[in-house]
């Protein structure tokens, strides 16, 4: 296969669109920032990004709004990971390797079951019930 | 230190952003000098700039100006680079002028034993292109005379969004591709 294009680039990204209904992040979307601050790079937060990259178009989901941001604030926990979706708490995962990603992407968006050892934030067990 | 190069380049990179600049550009050069094998990288910006006193304070690992979190009493990145240069006998500059912007520029010798593992450089610019904000980014790569260049705008006008998982993969091989063609 020859090398991409800009305008390869825009048509092949323009075919798919067309199959993703394009929103801004609503309660609709799944959004998934992963930190990567100096500390979340340090610990690996780019392969973090990579695998959720690689999970994703792996279980072919939609609609999955997918961020690197800056220092989350518990560097000691890194790479963290905050996922926001519909009928589920916004939660922060911690020490989310490329391994735990594939969990989290498993149980946490498909399944809406959380990855209990990885949580490192959460609503109070009241909310949650 | 980061254990990658390219870590070391996003955490200056992402420097460059966080300071509230309208353009970064990154230049990620190969350039042969005689006998040496250099790689010759320059992140600049137009953001807020340092005066004199803060531009030497940032080189001090135990400075923070407190922008990202309150309290904290250390910043390596600078410092982190700063060594990795020492180390490998490179070369390193920074300059920054209040109001107008920093420029730092590094140099090294591939060749030097002690030249760190340096990554995915096609995942560097990916990951650079897609720090959060309002700016934009250009990156210049060149190794020899052959090269490519990448702008955040152009990017995001053909592809509408860099923020989800498939625009992150067609990126990915956007960039890979033109790295393999240099």
């Amino acid at each position: 296969m020859g090398k991409l294009t800009l305008e390869e680039l825009r048509k092949l990204r323009e075919s798919t669109r067309r199959e993703i209904e394009k929103r801004e992040t609503t309660d609709k979307s799944v959004q998934v920032l992963v930190g990567m601050g100096t500390c979340g790079i340090a610990a690996g937060a780019r392969d973090t990004l990579q695998a959720f990259v690689e999970e994703i178009e792996k279980t072919g989901l939609k609609d999955i709004v997918l961020k690197p941001t800056g220092c989350m604030g518990s560097c000691y926990a890194e790479p963290t990971v905050e996922i926001s979706m519909p009928e589920m708490p916004t939660i922060l995962y911690c020490k989310v390797t490329p391994e735990v990603v594939r969990k989290i992407v498993d149980s946490h968006i498909v399944h809406k079951q959380l990855v209990n050892e990885h949580v490192l934030d959460k609503p109070a067990a009241d909310i949650l019930h | 230190m980061h254990f990658r190069l390219s870590d070391t380049v996003l955490d200056v990179v992402q420097n460059a952003v966080e300071a509230g600049s309208g353009l970064v550009v990154l230049d990620y050069i190969d350039h042969l000098d005689g006998d040496k094998n250099l790689l010759r990288v320059c992140v600049a910006d137009d953001g807020k700039g340092m005066d004199e006193e803060t531009l030497k304070r940032a080189q001090d690992p135990f400075y923070s100006d407190g922008t990202k979190h309150s309290g904290r009493k250390v910043g390596l990145g600078l410092p982190f680079l700063r060594q990795l240069c020492d180390q490998c006998g490179g070369r390193f500059e920074i300059e920054s002028r209040p109001g107008e912007g920093t420029s730092l520029f590094f140099e090294l010798d591939r060749d030097n034993v002690d030249f760190p593992p340096e990554g995915d450089v096609a995942a560097l610019f990916t990951d650079c292109l897609l720090l959060s904000g309002t700016h934009d980014m250009a990156i210049h790569r060149f190794r020899g005379e052959e090269g490519y260049s990448l702008l955040k705008s152009e990017l995001i006008s053909a592809m509408g969004s860099l923020e989800d998982a498939e625009a992150i993969r067609l990126l990915t091989r956007y960039i890979g591709d033109q790295e393999a063609g240099i």
